[in-house]
């Protein structure tokens, strides 16, 4: 980076808000998008929305960009009640899952449209979209037109626009989700750098966990309107709070288990501390991730290979134990004898392990 | 380090190319000349271009005396012509306003607020197409009589009369904007849908636009290529419109050309040939109008 345009980045450079949800609730008809959401997202931090589709992470985020008006619960940016001031007043620049960028105007136009709004003179507004461009790595593209360009640059100009007021928060729905796999690696990583640069808080919405996870200060995970949990990625990972997060997030395994006396639980062979509380019923399902799944070739063991998929470093083996399916996620070099059909025995490495009832789905 | 990387990695279209066609660019497919295309074409030109070349044969030529430009030389001292005129392109005008006034917010709104009632809208915008003119005229004209029995003591009975004031009769305009709602909702309808209106609006109004200035600089400079389509067929219907004029006693252009026809069956053509040149001037200025600036696209598309 030049020193111009690090000066021009520290003048780019806003204080970042911090944006409280106070037990936002919105129906939709009968369905219920939020049920009490109680998030906050502190200063300069970049904060994962992830859920499954309809679980309310895009309505929180219209929310707060004011699309949506709450049926109840309030929206706080330093400690400020927005919840009932126009989407035009928020402070909030946001980049959408489509591509938003005005058909009729430049990427230059585009990108000063707001400062265009607040009147400001041509010179200003040249230069200050000059700076984005330059910023976001476009610094040639101010005369094209949106159609001129490919998804990736256009989703670059609407991230320009999104800075050009100097808002407090930045909010980003799904900006990459439009976009080829290679294109959307890189934009997510220049996406980071430029948030941590900024020091802007920033709100995240995706449905991808990898995004979420690799991207994100913090990630809360939604379900049906309401917060799983809002944790680091790799607390997420390790530790998830709720049988939905350990699912949502990463693979799990779903093994049938039994609690014993000692406050061990038993699961294909192995004895594991339960990691928090263990449900009342002794006949439990523990949830265990695929690297923690040891596999041993053995002619009288108890499971079978059912297939494998070479990921690189790491080979995923499909196995069937008395009637379950197990995966396991062994290094590739160990797992060349585990054809399908070896017969093979498991087991579990002794991490705390995550315990639910039985029956719970 | 805050820039993103100058070299975007994904592809950079040309400038002026179009994102959809570039993978297809190289590909040229030479095809082979068909001719019955031509026959076709040659048929189609021939059912429009013989009525009108001997329509104007017709004005030109006098058995016996030879060719004449005469009937096109009257026309500018033919008793009624200019005012018949200025009235149409007039009624045109103010229909073209109050249709797009009417219609475009409407759309707008449905389109943003509540698009379940599309297909209500859609309805009712179609309903004049199946309404006869003669019906619709008989049904206004009944107003307008019954008006002014019921209505002579309040303000309103002004309004009646004003409406019917010979030198600019509103109450055409009136029936003239019910006419031509299916082709303005046609045209509007299809402008919003290449558009992703709502993404758009909700772009404009987080860099701080108001609704005002959303509409004005957002939605219709988007949709400039569909208002410039219903202005169009507005105008070519306002212009041709006969039965509701001619019923309701009034003297626009088409009813001017049917009234000096008896007695001047020459001039009577002549004017006929210069308003359908007039019509395609006028219709040629605003498709220009309606053509984005150079460079700018017509709809906003998505890439895949």
């Amino acid at each position: 980076m030049t020193s111009a345009t690090a000066e021009r980045t520290e003048s780019t450079a806003a204080t970042g808000a911090r944006v409280e949800f106070r037990g936002l609730r919105r129906a939709f008809g009968t369905t219920v998008a939020l049920d009490g959401l109680d998030l906050t997202v502190e200063p300069g931090e970049l904060l994962a929305l992830l859920g499954p589709s309809g679980c309310g992470k895009t309505t929180a985020l219209r929310v707060l960009a004011g699309f949506e008006r709450p049926d109840s619960g309030e929206v706080l940016v330093d400690g400020t009640d927005i919840t009932h001031v126009p989407a035009n007043r928020r402070d909030a620049g946001m980049v959408f899952q489509s591509y938003s960028l005005f058909p009729n105007l430049t990427a230059r136009d585009n990108v000063a449209f707001g400062l265009r709004v607040r009147k400001a003179g041509t010179a200003e507004r040249h230069a200050r979209a000059a700076e984005l461009l330059d910023l976001v790595g476009l610094p040639e593209h101010g005369d094209r037109y949106p159609h001129q360009m490919s998804g990736g640059q256009q989703q670059r100009v609407a991230l320009a626009r999104a800075l050009a007021l100097r808002p407090r928060v930045l909010l980003l729905d799904e900006p990459l989700s439009a976009l080829d796999a290679k294109v959307r690696l890189s934009l997510r990583e220049e996406i980071r750098r430029l948030q941590i640069s900024l020091g802007i808080t920033t709100v995240f919405v995706t449905h991808d966990q990898e995004e979420a996870l690799s991207m994100a200060d913090r990630v809360a995970v939604l379900n049906a309107g309401k917060l799983e949990q809002c944790a680091a990625p790799a607390e997420l990972y390790r530790r998830p709070a709720t049988a939905f997060v350990a699912e949502f997030v990463g693979t799990m395994n779903r093994l049938p288990g039994r609690l014993t006396d000692a406050g061990l639980v038993e699961a294909a062979g192995s004895r594991l501390p339960v990691d928090g509380d263990a449900p009342g019923t002794r006949d439990v399902e523990v949830l265990v991730r695929p690297e923690n799944v040891t596999v041993t070739a053995d002619p009288d063991g108890e499971a079978v290979v059912v297939s494998t998929s070479f990921f690189g470093s790491v080979t995923r083996v499909h196995l069937d134990h008395r009637g379950t399916t197990v995966k396991a996620d062994l290094p590739s070099r160990d797992a060349g004898g585990l054809t399908p059909g070896i017969r093979a025995t498991v087991g579990l490495a002794p991490h705390p392990a995550l315990v639910v009832p039985k029956a719970e789905r | 380090m805050a820039a993103m990387t100058p070299t975007a990695p994904d592809v950079t279209p040309e400038p002026g190319a179009r994102t959809a066609d570039r993978a297809t660019a190289p590909v040229r497919i030479r095809r082979r000349p068909r001719p019955w295309r031509g026959l076709v074409l040659g048929l189609g030109g021939a059912y429009f271009l013989v009525p009108l070349v001997a329509s104007f044969v017709f004005t030109v030529h006098t058995p016996g005396q030879g060719v004449s430009f005469e009937a096109y030389t009257a026309l500018l001292s033919a008793d009624g012509f200019t005012e018949s005129l200025l009235l149409s392109l007039g009624l045109a005008a103010a229909t073209v306003a109050l249709a797009l006034l009417l219609a475009v917010p409407a759309l707008v709104a449905v389109r943003l607020g509540a698009p379940r009632l599309r297909p209500v809208v859609e309805v009712l915008c179609t309903l004049p197409l199946v309404v006869p003119p003669i019906a619709l005229v008989t049904g206004i004209s009944t107003v307008l009589r019954w008006g002014p029995d019921h209505l002579s003591r309040t303000p309103l009975y002004q309004t009646f009369l004003a409406v019917q004031n010979e030198d600019f009769p509103f109450v055409l305009v009136l029936a003239y904007t019910v006419m031509a709602l299916p082709f303005v909702h046609r045209s509007l309808d299809a402008g919003l849908r290449a558009v992703d209106v709502p993404t758009l609006v909700e772009a404009a109004r987080n860099c701080g636009a108001s609704w005002p200035y959303v509409m004005l600089r957002v939605v219709l400079p988007n949709l400039r290529s569909s208002l410039a389509g219903a202005a169009f067929l507005t105008l070519a219907l306002v212009l041709g419109e006969f039965t509701t004029a001619s019923v309701l006693g009034f003297r626009p252009f088409a009813v001017w050309i049917v009234s000096i026809s008896g007695a001047q069956a020459r001039v009577s053509v002549a004017v006929s040939l210069l308003s359908l040149l007039i019509t395609w001037l006028l219709l040629l200025v605003l498709s220009r109008a309606g053509t984005a600036p150079a460079g700018a696209p017509r709809t906003s598309r998505k890439e895949s």
